[in-house]
């Protein structure tokens, strides 16, 4: 548990509303819930929603950007995720400008958190401006969260460019980071039909390993309503999808899931089945 | 900047087309501005080889002159290296203020060329030149990003994506599938290639002779290629594997 351990990790897409931020929610609550010291941080100044969806908005009391302007001390800032231990959400500010997310601030902050936490999760606004370049600067690996669409393929593209090109390990000159596809909103049927892209399509495009696809599913909805990430609902096709994400990250190896059509009796006799 | 556009569909032949293209030129290395000191260097010359400058184009090249206190005097130059025969064309390097005298007195600053190599007059076939050196890029070339290779070959060890531009003065490799834009040869070498593992491009194009996507034929999409100016046209021919 050592500072040198800790691994930063920025969820980033360039698009926006892909699933970034249901999947750094999902993601974080996964890793803490398997034991690891686990820290949320939203980079979406101005537009901040993680904590919505985590479900402590009204908790919130200083902000990141307190802490980079030596507003608030981290410990005023954190707040401590009242379902799963080891989980801590640094939330976003709702009024101040992206312009206020210093390098040094940004690199300060992270310095103290790799102090007491095991991972850090970076939930990158959409774009490719200042909020998104800091929240992938200082990063070790990065899952790129992508739709089955081009535009989104391609924004995801560039985001993987400027990872390889404009990160901290790349001006230093250190090994790359470590780049995971995350194929969200996937609907299998849809590409089965050929509407959207298929799994290998993107794959083929974009050439980094996959992590997981998750399904299009109307329990993220539900779920990011209820204030709770969707990992948490047990049973669910998405929340299994998430959970068999972080087994992958954390080195397990397990079957890719809802990649192909469900054996639908209906479907199955319009279209004759695969 | 050397891509040409379209040309008008109209009957009529237009009046002029521009093409990039390489040509080999004498450079004059200037040393020192001793008119009187270069013109007794001009006369020995020519007494070795009479008949050596006889209208031959020269550019001026001043990277190893220091700035006079009194500034230059290119119309004197000019006139001194006209009488002698040679045809000054432009100058290169120098000092911005050099080269704004210079713009004034009408000769045009040259973009810097390839390593200077040899100031002998070169009698090399116009095939291929030879290319100082080769750049490669080990990592895919993703949407957004632009490798050029000044002097020489790039090479890509991946895919360059859709969105992204890979420029050359030499030719072009990429092992892996090629979605974006390759332009060989940009400086005008209408002997450059471009070879790829997959042709996907938006856009490909040799010395300034271009081919967009659409105009890629069926039969070579997707497929091992090589593309390669044969009578001024690009030609794409399937890379036998
Ligand atoms: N797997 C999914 N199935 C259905 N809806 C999803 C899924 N993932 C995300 N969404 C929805 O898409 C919208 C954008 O998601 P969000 O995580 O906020 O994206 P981002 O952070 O990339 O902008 C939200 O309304 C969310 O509920
Ligand atoms: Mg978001």
């Amino acid at each position: 548990m050592g500072s040198s351990l800790a691994t930063v990790i920025v969820v980033t897409s360039g698009k926006g509303g892909v699933g970034k931020t249901t999947t750094s929610a999902s993601f974080a609550t996964g890793l803490a819930q398997r034991g690891y010291r686990t820290v949320v941080i939203d980079f979406d100044v101005g537009l901040r929603n993680l904590d919505l969806i985590m479900g402590c908005e009204r908790r919130v009391v200083y902000d990141f950007i307190n802490v980079i302007n030596n507003e608030a001390s981290l410990n005023q800032a954190l707040i401590r995720d009242k379902r799963v231990e080891n989980l801590y959400i640094l939330p976003a500010s709702q009024t101040r400008d992206k312009e206020a997310l210093t390098k040094e601030g940004v690199e300060r902050v992270l310095n103290e958190l790799r102090q007491s936490f095991e991972y850090i999760v970076c939930d990158s606004p959409a774009g490719i401006e200042r909020g998104a370049l800091m929240a992938l600067y200082f990063a070790d690996e990065a899952l790129v969260v992508t739709n089955p669409e081009v535009s989104s393929v391609r924004d995801s593209d560039r985001i993987l460019g400027i990872l390889a090109s404009r990160s901290r390990r790349a001006e230093q000159g250190d090994i790359p980071v470590k780049e995971h596809l995350v194929l969200a909103r996937y609907a299998a049927e849809r590409a089965h039909r050929g509407d959207m892209l298929s799994v290998d399509d993107v794959l083929e495009i974009l050439g980094i390993s996959l992590l997981g696809v998750v399904p299009e599913s109307p329990v993220v909805l539900q779920s990011s309503n209820a204030g709770v990430p969707v990992i948490l609902e047990d049973g669910s096709d998405a929340g299994s999808a998430y959970s068999d994400l972080v087994d992958r990250f954390l080195g397990k190896s397990l079957p890719h899931r809802f990649v192909t059509v469900q054996k639908k009796g209906l479907l199955q006799r319009l279209f004759g089945g695969s | 900047m050397l891509l040409r556009f379209p040309q008008q569909t109209g009957s009529e032949q237009p009046p002029f087309e521009l093409k990039g293209s390489l040509f080999t030129l004498t450079v004059l290395r200037l040393f020192q501005l001793d008119m009187a000191a270069i013109e007794q260097h001009l006369a020995e010359k020519i007494k070795q080889a009479p008949g050596f400058f006889d209208n031959t184009p020269v550019v001026i090249d001043l990277e190893g002159l220091t700035l006079p206190p009194d500034g230059v005097d290119f119309n004197g130059l000019y006139e001194l290296l006209r009488k002698h025969g040679m045809a000054p064309v432009g100058i290169r390097n120098g000092s911005p203020e050099l080269q704004a005298t210079a713009r004034l007195a009408g000769l045009p600053v040259l973009p810097e060329s390839r390593p200077a190599g040899t100031s002998k007059k070169s009698e090399r076939a116009e095939s291929t030149p030879a290319h100082a050196h080769a750049q490669i890029i080990d990592h895919p070339v993703r949407s957004g990003q632009q490798f050029y290779a000044p002097d020489g070959d790039l090479i890509v060890l991946g895919a360059v994506s859709a969105g992204a531009d890979v420029i050359a003065d030499g030719n072009i490799h990429v092992y892996g599938v090629l979605r974006g834009r390759a332009l060989a040869g940009i400086k005008g070498d209408a002997g450059t290639r471009i070879f790829c593992h997959s042709l996907e491009a938006a856009l490909i194009s040799i010395a300034g002779r271009y081919r967009v996507s659409e105009h890629i034929s069926p039969a070579d999409w997707g497929r091992a290629a090589q593309i390669r100016l044969m009578d001024d046209h690009l030609a794409i021919e399937a890379l036998i594997r």
